[in-house]
């Protein structure tokens, strides 16, 4: 098992009060495992992806506890997450297309940053060339500056940068939003070689777009206002989802083929609900067309079959 | 690279036409008739016949060439500026204008310089420094603005009064001692330094402040920026981060030093009427009351040349530091 993560929650302070922006998660991802993190903008999603790695000053740990292969990640402690970063888990920030310090050329900026790391960066520049080749960037780009590069190729250098020590894990946080979709697929396939060259373990994958997820990962997580919804293999969540909000979410995806003249494509009405008070019981409660009496109290998520996990009272299982 | 310089060129040079003749315009725009007010301070009006006085009239108004209509003025003034000629000074009574700048000069740039480059390399290192520390920033900061909202001639007044005048530590006013000749002894240096230190160090104060006030906010933005948040994620110690928020706050504080630089050769205009040093500034200050047409114009010229200058090397410097400009430059879409 590479990634555990057990009741993590996570607030933002805020000065109306905290925001439960991630309550209580409880997964794991197995080696080789291309998760998917999907859900509504302010779900949690990327605070999730940003706790496991770099906390930044507004975020709160309350509770909970994260192990990447075998050891306790401090998430807590700033400075003792230090020697995880890069080396055992890694990103490729949402905003990959400015992440790269403007007046540094590229390789003169990745040869500080490693040897920062204690790497000498001869030792790791054939490697780094290797790569290059393998998301189809040319080896001059070292000696450019990434305003020369297009944000395609400013992506693609991020991922190869965030992977260049080989992390068990990467976060790749919603790095297809603001590409095009051509580009989106070459950089989702982008990822699974990587997995596939093992220069990562496992992976999470955050995005809203369940379409990206169902051609890339093995497995998809669903998070509802701050809390799981579902986890299952990518073909159960699409082909069988159980949660009410799985359904609803799936059921709104356009199908190929289909055309939509006749049946209206069908959204969630409703909004989710302010973290800063959020309802009790499940929070999904006020939008779910399944909701009774029970929903008042909060569903745990749970096992109801091999690998697939749910927090729904509806669900036949443990829970009925 | 030939065609951006080329470009850049062609933008200076019609920037300088077109201030250079608003220079021209101006002074003539003042009311007031400069060859009057020059008889009146030299005290012709009175003591001569009516004649000889209109004769003093006739002949200054020559000398000057006020008498010529407005294009002929204009056009001979372009054409003396081309030979190197800004004409002759009325408040000199009649001395070239050339030379009534370059008598005032050294003293401006011996104050300003100093000032300049001092307050600007301590001010952003303090600044620096202040964005890192909690309580650095919480004290460093009110006195930053403290001394950059400080009036240049309130400070050079109590300045003057607290040091110059209760503790008699530096002598009050002009450039060097009365008694003196300017010569290269000791004791005469020693006398110059010592009527230079108090404008040096009020105009020092009051910058000093606006620097790290500048700095600590650009390392602040810098530090929050996209860059250094990834550096961090990837556990880069402070020590690159802040290397690299440094090197891109500098940026602006590169424009802004040039900006400063620029204006120099207008000295600092009420920190030298404070002190009666015998800068540009009190130069301006005694064309304006005289109604100098010649000595303003050909000071204002100095200073558009200056800010023209400095602007130009500050254009060659980005290319050098700043990479996003030379991208700009061969016509990419920054």
């Amino acid at each position: 098992m590479s990634l555990q993560v057990n009741d993590l929650k996570v607030y933002y302070r805020t000065l109306a009060g905290d925001v439960k922006a991630l309550d209580g998660a409880t997964f794991s991802i197995a080696d080789g495992e291309i998760m998917g993190l999907a859900g509504e903008s302010g779900c949690g999603k990327s605070t999730l992806g940003n706790s496991l790695i770099r906390l930044d000053g507004r975020m709160k740990y309350v509770g909970g506890s994260v192990t990447l292969d075998g050891a306790e990640m401090p998430i807590w402690d700033k400075q003792a997450m230090v020697p995880f970063r890069f080396r055992e888990v890694s990103v490729v920030p949402q905003y990959a297309m400015s992440a790269m310090n403007p007046t540094r050329k590229i390789g003169v900026m990745i040869g500080e940053l490693v040897e920062s790391r204690g790497l000498p960066y001869k030792q790791i520049k054939v490697e780094l060339g290797r790569r290059i080749d393998v998301v189809g960037l040319t080896q001059d780009v070292l000696k450019r500056y990434p305003i020369e590069l297009s944000g395609g190729m400013k992506q693609r250098m991020v991922m190869v940068i965030s992977t260049l020590l080989n992390p068990s894990l990467l976060i790749a946080d919603e790095i297809t939003s603001a590409l095009d979709v051509s580009t989106q697929r070459a950089v989702a396939e982008t990822l699974v070689s990587f997995r596939d060259h093992g220069f990562v373990k496992s992976m999470m994958v955050i995005t809203h777009d369940i379409s990206i997820l169902y051609q890339i990962s093995d497995s998809i997580l669903i998070m509802y206002a701050g809390k799981l919804a579902e986890k299952a293999a990518t073909s159960r969540i699409i082909q069988s989802p159980m949660h009410p909000y799985t359904q609803m979410l799936v059921a709104s995806l356009p199908e190929v083929g289909v055309r939509y003249v006749d049946k209206k494509l069908t959204g969630i009405p409703g909004s989710p609900p302010s973290l800063l008070t959020p309802p009790t019981g499940c929070r999904f409660r006020a939008r779910c067309p399944l909701a009774y009496a029970k929903c008042a109290e909060e569903p745990p998520f749970v096992e109801v079959e091999p690998d697939h996990s749910v927090a729904c009272w509806k669900v036949p299982g443990p829970n009925a | 690279m030939r065609r951006y310089f080329g470009r850049k060129l062609l933008t200076y040079a019609i920037t300088f036409f077109i201030a250079a003749t608003i220079d021209w315009l101006i002074p003539r725009l003042m009311p007031g008739d400069p060859i009057a007010g020059m008889m009146q301070r030299t005290g012709g009006g009175s003591t001569l016949s009516p004649e000889a006085s209109a004769a003093m009239v006739q002949y200054y108004t020559n000398l000057f060439g006020l008498n010529r209509p407005m294009w002929e003025q204009y056009l001979g003034f372009w054409t003396s500026l081309f030979h190197g000629d800004l004409g002759l000074s009325i408040f000199g009574h009649g001395r070239a204008v050339t030379d009534t700048i370059m008598a005032a000069v050294p003293y401006t740039l011996g104050l300003l310089i100093p000032a300049i480059l001092l307050s600007y390399w301590l001010g952003n290192s303090f600044g620096a420094v202040a964005a890192r520390r909690k309580w650095l920033d919480n004290s460093i900061l009110p006195i930053g603005y403290l001394l950059t909202a400080t009036p240049y001639m309130w400070l050079g007044l109590m300045l003057a009064y607290i040091v110059g005048f209760t503790f008699r530590w530096f002598p009050l006013s002009g450039g060097y001692g009365f008694n003196l000749e300017p010569a290269l002894t000791w004791l005469f240096i020693s006398d110059l330094i010592a009527h230079w230190f108090m404008p040096f160090f009020s105009l020092f104060l009051v910058m000093l402040g606006g620097w790290a006030i500048g700095m600590r906010n650009m390392i602040i933005y810098e530090l929050e920026s996209d860059y250094s948040r990834y550096l961090e994620a990837l556990g880069a110690p402070q020590r690159l981060v802040r290397k690299y928020a440094f090197r891109n706050a500098m940026l602006p504080q590169i424009t802004g030093l040039a900006l400063q630089l620029g204006v120099i050769v207008a000295g600092a205009l009420v920190t030298e009427i404070v002190f009666s040093y015998p800068g540009i500034g009190q130069l301006v200050f005694n064309a304006i009351k005289s109604e100098d047409y010649f000595l303003l114009q050909g000071i204002f010229l100095f200073i558009i040349i200056g800010v023209l200058a400095a602007n130009f090397i500050v254009d060659i410097v980005y290319v050098i530091v700043d990479p996003r400009t030379r991208v700009a430059m061969r016509g990419g879409t920054a």
